[in-house]
Parts: C-alpha cells; sequence; structure tokens
C-alpha cells in the first residue's frame, strides 16, 4: 500500500512535485507517464526516500516517512525492490553477487541465496553472465540484472524507473512479462517509463505527471489522454 | 551479527582486497612505509634509552673507610651504610683489591705499592635504589663515623643524569610524533581508497543494507590492510637488527654495555607493529566512512 497525501517536493526554483495525493493498493500495476523533467523521477525516489518531500505525509505499508528514523530506512528498502535508471550496480561485484547482496542483507542463507539468485538469472536470462562484472555487460544487460536484484527478494512493492529503457523491443516484453507475472501474483508495480507501445497494449493504471502536477489518473489508460 | 553474517562479511573484505588492485597495492605500501620507519625509530630510541640506563646504573658511591678502622668497626659501618632507604647493595673491597684493580687498569709499575706500601683505603661500593639518589647516599655516607670520604663522580655523574633525562623525554617526543605521522599516513591512505568508493556505499544503502553492514566488510579490509601492511616491514626491522646486533655488540662488549637482545626485544617490535597496522587500519577505515553513512 503506497499513500500520498499533499506531497509537495520543492527545489530552489521548481516544483517537482505539487499537491501529490493518490493511493496505490496491494496488487495494483500502475504506469508513471509524462515528459522528461515532468517529475516522474522524484515521484519514485520519494518512495524509497532517497527524495524527502518538502511537506505532505507518504506512507508505504507501516512506514511514515514523514516520520521515518534514520535507522529504520534500510527496513523500509527491504521491503521494495527497486529497478534504478541508471542501473546502480556494485561495479566490484559480480553478477551473481549484486543479486545475492540484497539477499544477504536481508540474512538469507547461502543455499537458499544461491538457488534464488540462480532463478531470477534464469527469469532474465543471463544466466550465463553469473560471473561478469557489470562493466563486462551491456546496458541492456545491466538492466535486467537490476531487474533480477529487484525482484530476488520477492518484495511486496516493485517500483522501476524506466526499465524498459535500454532494452530492445523483444527484451522489453521479455521483462514485461515477468513484471506483470509477479504482480499476478501479489506484489505491487510502479514503473515510469517512456515507452507508449507498451502501455498503451498492456493496459493498467496511468498516473500522468507534467509539470509537477498530476494531470490524469485513469484505470486501464493509454500513454496519453486520447489513446 | 551472527557468524554467518560475519563469515560473509569476512570473505567480502578479503575479495575486495582481491578487486581493489592497485588501490589496496597503494595502501599497503603506505602502511609499509610507515611502520617500516616506526620499527626502525623505535628500535634505535629503545637502545639508546637502555644504553642511557646501563650508564646510569653504573653510577655508584665509593665509601673510603679510614686507614686503622677495625673489621668490628667496619662492620658497624656497614649495617649503618645498609640502614640508608636509598641503598639497594653493598660490596666490600679491600685495599688489596683495590691495588689489584688499579694494577689491572695502568699497569704492572703499580706493583710496587703492594704490601705494608699500599697506600690505598679499604672501600663500601655502594649502590642506591635510584640511580638519582646516589648523590644523597653519598653526602649521607660522608657524614658517618670511620669514612675518609665517599665518591660518586660529582659533577660529571649529575651531568649524565641531565643527558639521559633528556633523551628519554626526546625518544618519548620523537615516538609520540612519529605514532601521530603514522595514524595520519595510513588513515590518509585508507581514506583515498575508500573516497573512491563512494558511489558504492550510496548503492548499498539504497538495496536496504543497513550501516552496519556496510561498514563491516571495510572496517575488515582496513584491519588487513594494516596486518599484511606490517609483514615487510618486520621482515627487514628482524633481519636487519639481527644482523647489526652481531656487528654493534661485538665492538661493544669491551665496554660493558649491551645493545637488547633480539628475542623478546623483537617479538614486542613486530607485535607492536602488527598492532598499529590492524588498530589504524581498521579505524581509519571505519571513521572515513562514516560521512558517506550519514543519510
Amino acid at each position: 500500500m503506497i499513500e500520498f497525501t499533499h506531497v509537495y517536493k520543492k527545489y530552489d526554483n521548481t516544483t517537482a512535485a505539487a499537491d501529490f495525493t493518490l493511493q496505490i493498493k496491494q496488487g495494483e500495476f500502475v504506469y508513471v507517464v509524462g515528459p522528461s523533467g515532468a517529475g516522474k523521477s522524484t515521484f519514485i525516489k520519494m518512495m524509497y526516500h532517497e527524495e524527502r518531500p518538502t511537506s505532505g505525509k507518504i506512507k508505504i505499508n507501516e512506514f511514515e516517512l514523514d516520520k521515518i528514523k534514520n535507522h529504520e530506512i534500510p527496513y523500509l528498502r527491504r521491503e521494495l525492490g527497486v529497478v534504478f535508471q541508471d542501473f546502480k550496480l556494485l561495479p566490484r561485484m559480480t553478477v551473481f553477487e549484486n543479486v545475492a547482496y540484497a539477499l544477504q542483507v536481508i540474512g538469507k542463507k547461502p543455499a537458499e541465496i544461491k538457488e534464488r539468485v540462480e532463478h531470477v538469472l534464469a527469469l532474465v536470462g543471463l544466466v550465463n553472465k553469473a560471473d561478469s562484472f557489470p562493466s563486462e555487460l551491456s546496458g541492456g544487460e545491466q538492466q535486467r540484472i537490476s531487474i533480477a536484484r529487484a525482484i530476488a527478494k520477492k518484495p511486496e512493492i516493485v517500483i522501476a524507473d524506466e526499465p524498459t529503457g535500454n532494452l530492445d523491443p523483444g527484451t522489453a516484453e521479455g521483462i514485461m512479462d515477468i513484471l506483470e507475472r509477479i504482480n499476478q501474483q501479489g506484489t505491487t508495480i510502479v514503473m515510469a517509463t517512456h515507452n507508449s507501445t507498451i502501455v498503451n497494449e498492456r493496459k493498467h493504471r496511468v498516473i500522468e505527471i507534467e509539470s509537477g502536477k498530476i494531470v490524469r489518473d485513469q484505470q486501464e489508460g493509454g500513454f496519453s489522454e486520447h489513446e | 551479527m551472527n557468524s554467518l553474517t560475519f563469515k560473509r562479511h569476512l570473505i567480502e573484505s578479503f575479495k575486495s582486497l582481491k578487486r581493489n588492485g592497485w588501490m589496496t597495492v597503494a595502501a599497503l605500501s603506505a602502511v609499509a612505509v610507515t611502520l617500516l620507519l616506526v620499527g626502525v625509530l623505535l628500535s634505535v630510541l629503545m637502545n639508546i634509552n637502555k644504553i642511557a640506563s646501563d650508564i646510569e646504573n653504573d653510577v655508584q658511591v665509593r665509601v673510603l673507610i679510614n686507614r686503622g678502622t677495625s673489621k668490628k668497626q667496619e662492620n658497624t659501618l656497614r649495617q649503618n651504610l645498609a640502614k640508608l632507604d636509598e641503598v639497594k647493595s653493598i660490596r666490600y673491597s679491600s685495599k688489596k683489591q683495590e691495588l689489584k684493580d688499579v694494577i689491572g687498569s695502568y699497569g704492572k709499575e703499580f706493583k710496587l705499592f703492594s704490601g705494608d706500601d699500599n697506600p690505598l683505603n679499604d672501600v663500601f661500593v655502594v649502590k642506591a635504589k635510584k640511580p638519582k639518589q646516589t648523590v644523597k647516599v653519598a653526602k649521607q655516607a660522608e657524614k658517618m663515623k670511620y669514612v675518609y670520604t665517599a665518591k660518586y663522580g660529582g659533577a660529571s655523574a649529575k651531568k649524565l643524569f641531565k643527558i639521559v633525562d633528556n633523551i628519554r623525554t626526546w625518544g618519548i617526543g620523537i615516538s609520540l610524533l612519529l605514532l601521530f605521522v603514522a595514524v595520519f599516513l595510513i588513515s590518509n591512505t585508507i581514506r583515498i581508497t575508500i573516497l573512491s568508493r563512494k558511489d558504492e556505499i550510496g548503492i548499498m544503502r539504497l538495496v536496504g543494507a543497513t550501516n552496519g553492514f556496510i561498514r563491516w566488510p571495510f572496517i575488515l579490509e582496513g584491519a588487513w590492510t594494516g596486518l599484511f601492511g606490517a609483514i615487510v616491514p618486520i621482515i627487514i626491522v628482524d633481519f636487519g637488527y639481527v644482523w647489526l646486533y652481531r656487528i654493534l655488540s661485538a665492538s661493544l662488549a669491551s665496554t660493558g654495555y649491551h645493545l637488547l637482545t633480539p628475542g623478546t626485544f623483537l617479538i614486542q617490535i613486530d607485535l607492536l607493529l602488527i598492532l598499529i597496522g590492524i588498530i589504524i587500519g581498521a579505524l581509519g577505515s571505519g571513521l572515513s566512512m562514516r560521512r558517506f553513512l550519514k543519510i
């Protein structure tokens, strides 16, 4: 459950979020669309507390982010699987270790970690790259590792910032299949995207942000209002 | 932290050392050079201190007994001397023995004074508990009955005490300065290696790692750097010291002064270098990353 109540985020001269009030229920699949610089990334980053709102309340499951203590932040992030726009892979760790890290953090046992990592790497089609380092992979492959890491711990909520941005249409479809499959198992998916084909073909709730304002919140919506 | 997590941190810290490549080499070299400096200077300082103490402890009071004093009276004098709180030991040296020493030091010509012609006095050689009490012991002894005079080296002994004091103060000063330089150099090198990994720490936080979980592998890595960095300086200091000890102790033998014997002394230095390396490495690492862990 994600809840935004009158959330504002202001930078020096710009407002990245103006009065965001919305609710995303457990198990929903939500696209966040809008032009570059509209405030999509700010919206996403506020959920995992990398950006803090200037005012307003955000609630992610049981965490009230305006009241969250510093030592509680890791525990908030453990409930989320985040696919970062710039992948954020650990450069000195192999593909396997990158995915395993998210599981080590929550104290999983080595045998369980091995099984889980192999499973998600197979899902994103990168088992054969397990021992490679991120610098040896293409952008698309790094993105898939980032997705594998986000879903490995079976989080209740997956937040993805442009997860298909660097992928060819075939791979992008594959990633969408994975996201939809875990959504069907009850995971909430919040996905910022520029990919109109995907949004129009796989209909879900669409939240459109423009100049820091939510201009549309539509069930089964298209990429733009008239689609 | 459970043993599983600790094992994970341990493995991770080793992997990181290996994967950091040149950064690790740079940090290890900085630690090695600094610890070598600490090891060499510490060995020198501790030996200077040892020889200074040897010289200082050599200072004694020679209580010359009046000629014609009977054995009984000599015994009374010995008892009186022994009553002084500052006295550690009293050794009797007859005038015959004294002459032997003179002949030994200055030559056979002095045999002339053997027998009844011996102009020397019987002597009590008195050692004070602390070298600096020598002067006081001498003064008190001088006032006693049956004492002809009490000698302790006078001004030269006082001068010696002052020099030894200076050596000690400077030695402590230099050691502290050196320790400070070591802390600064080692923690700075480690800080640079961590600065280069700032983004990595940020990512770890974003995927839900607690500060402790992030910090431990870094602290262990710092400790390994300190430990491995101490190996080369230990080898150089140990072999170098044994080699110098052999050469120098031969030439020092005639003076009666000795360098610290390599065995225990080197073990102490080795342990100290390892300890400095590990503690500064781990602390430097832990402290440098603190600011990246603030939210």
